[in-house]
């Protein structure tokens, strides 16, 4: 404690301004979806219920933001045909 | 009145997938309704951003997502404290891409009451830029069964335009799975053990959407993220509607039911085929509504699966499957098949 900051230095409160798109979740994950996309029906059920936003429909293929997804397997679970698999992350 | 679609760029390739809901001032029209999936992964983005810190497996963002899919235009969002607060908008970032405030526990209710006649206000002195603000509130079940009650019924009462979802996880799941007003008897929960004296809590649940009824405001609903078409179709019609709605939807938790991750959708589904959650909506001219998979249960009874299967995937019901509390168990199919025929008798749909 050197010296005691003047209300001007402190950052803004009470008001959060950063989008959390810059917060990744990706890490939090043990599985990873990886989508066959030859199986794929494009019924968009996993777009609809994935938590995280981590589905991405490009207007051809189902694509998955490893930058957010946190692995609940919600998307393998509800897909309809079975495109969907979760495999461990590889450990470094 | 011409329907728009959201006023941003849909997708192309190497393009970024989530951005902030800007209305230009001026903007006029409504967003439409879209129930095609293909149609609605193309138009339109949700409301909340990912990166949020909610749990993996959460069901509370499935419903903001859905129920924003159904947004008709400017939106403010009121959201009381709760999971969906508190892991949404950690400092300094925020998930929401729509306007939001925060309030406590016991006033979200009363803040948006305060947010729509500020809206009022500006409209009538012609300072709104746009034609319609609609305000909605999500509360969790601590903050609406228990805490948020008097504030909810008081703007219920004065009749202000905004719509209330409710979405219920059974207990105080943000500070450690405590029992609230909305969990249901015999459950688990660290307030609530299961041991040699207690079998869980010892009170059934608080029947919050009949209470909203009670109040005789125009809409009143209740969905699961399961039945996402439902569920957009209700959050429509409730923000629609010229006065409060009340949306009680039912959001799976899975550390607080303790069921695996993936499951989350799967237990909704089976809250319903149960009959444990069943689907209705009300209105004052028509009054009790079934709908989606409710009223299929309710033409074909044989839909309709033993209490069981609802319990058997969590944890927090473990207790209620072993040989000596099968009395227990028979106590809760009676009280869930009890309140299954009230509302049958109730339903206007439902055939006699």
């Amino acid at each position: 404690m050197t010296e005691l900051r003047g209300y001007k230095e402190l950052p803004i409160g009470a008001v959060p301004f950063r989008l959390s798109t810059d917060y990744k979740t990706g890490d939090w994950r043990a599985l990873r979806p990886v989508v066959d996309n030859n199986k794929c029906v494009k019924c968009m059920l996993c777009w609809i219920f994935c938590p995280d936003m981590a589905i991405i429909w490009d207007g051809e293929q189902i694509k998955v933001n490893y930058d957010y997804c946190k692995g609940c397997g919600i998307c393998a679970h509800e897909c309809p045909v079975k495109a969907i698999d979760m495999v461990p992350e590889p450990s470094e | 009145m011409a329907q728009q679609t959201l006023p941003q760029i849909p997708i192309k390739k190497g393009e970024p997938a989530y951005k902030l809901w800007i209305f230009e001032p001026g903007w006029k029209g409504e967003l439409p309704l879209i129930l095609n999936p293909r149609q609605l992964a193309e138009q339109k983005r949700a409301a909340i951003l990912p990166g949020h810190r909610l749990c993996a497996g959460c069901a509370a963002p499935i419903i903001v997502k859905l129920a924003s899919f159904a947004f008709r235009g400017p939106t403010i969002v009121v959201n009381a404290t709760g999971c969906l607060e508190v892991a949404t908008t950690i400092f300094p970032y925020t998930s929401w891409a729509v306007p939001w405030i925060h309030n406590a526990f016991e006033n979200a209710a009363a803040t948006a009451s305060g947010v729509e006649s500020a809206i009022k206000a500006f409209k009538k002195t012609e300072r709104l830029p746009w034609d319609h603000v609609d305000v909605v509130v999500f509360g969790g079940d601590g903050g609406t069964f228990d805490i948020g009650l008097q504030s909810l019924s008081g703007a219920a009462e004065r009749g202000h335009d905004f719509l209330y979802i409710l979405y219920d996880n059974e207990a105080y799941m943000n500070t450690g799975i405590q029992r609230s007003g909305g969990t249901p008897k015999y459950a688990w929960t660290t307030t609530s053990p299961v041991g040699s004296v207690l079998p869980g809590k010892t009170q059934h649940k608080k029947p919050i959407a009949d209470i909203m009824v009670a109040h005789r405001i125009p809409y009143v609903a209740t969905a699961t993220p399961a039945h996402w078409l439902d569920l957009m179709k209700k959050v429509r019609k409730g923000i629609e509607v010229n006065g409060p709605a009340f949306i009680h939807a039912l959001s799976s938790c899975d550390r607080g039911w303790r069921h695996d991750t993936a499951l989350a959708i799967e237990v909704s589904r089976r809250a319903v085929d149960t009959c444990y959650f069943p689907l209705w909506e009300w209105t004052p001219e028509k009054g009790y509504m079934l709908t989606d998979r409710s009223l299929s249960i309710a033409r074909n009874p044989k839909l309709k699966q033993p209490i069981e299967r609802f319990l058997e995937v969590q944890g927090r019901f473990k207790h209620l499957l072993r040989p000596e509390n099968r009395h227990l168990l028979k106590d809760l199919q009676e009280w869930v098949d009890k309140v299954w025929e009230d509302l049958l008798n109730r339903a206007v749909n439902a055939p006699r």
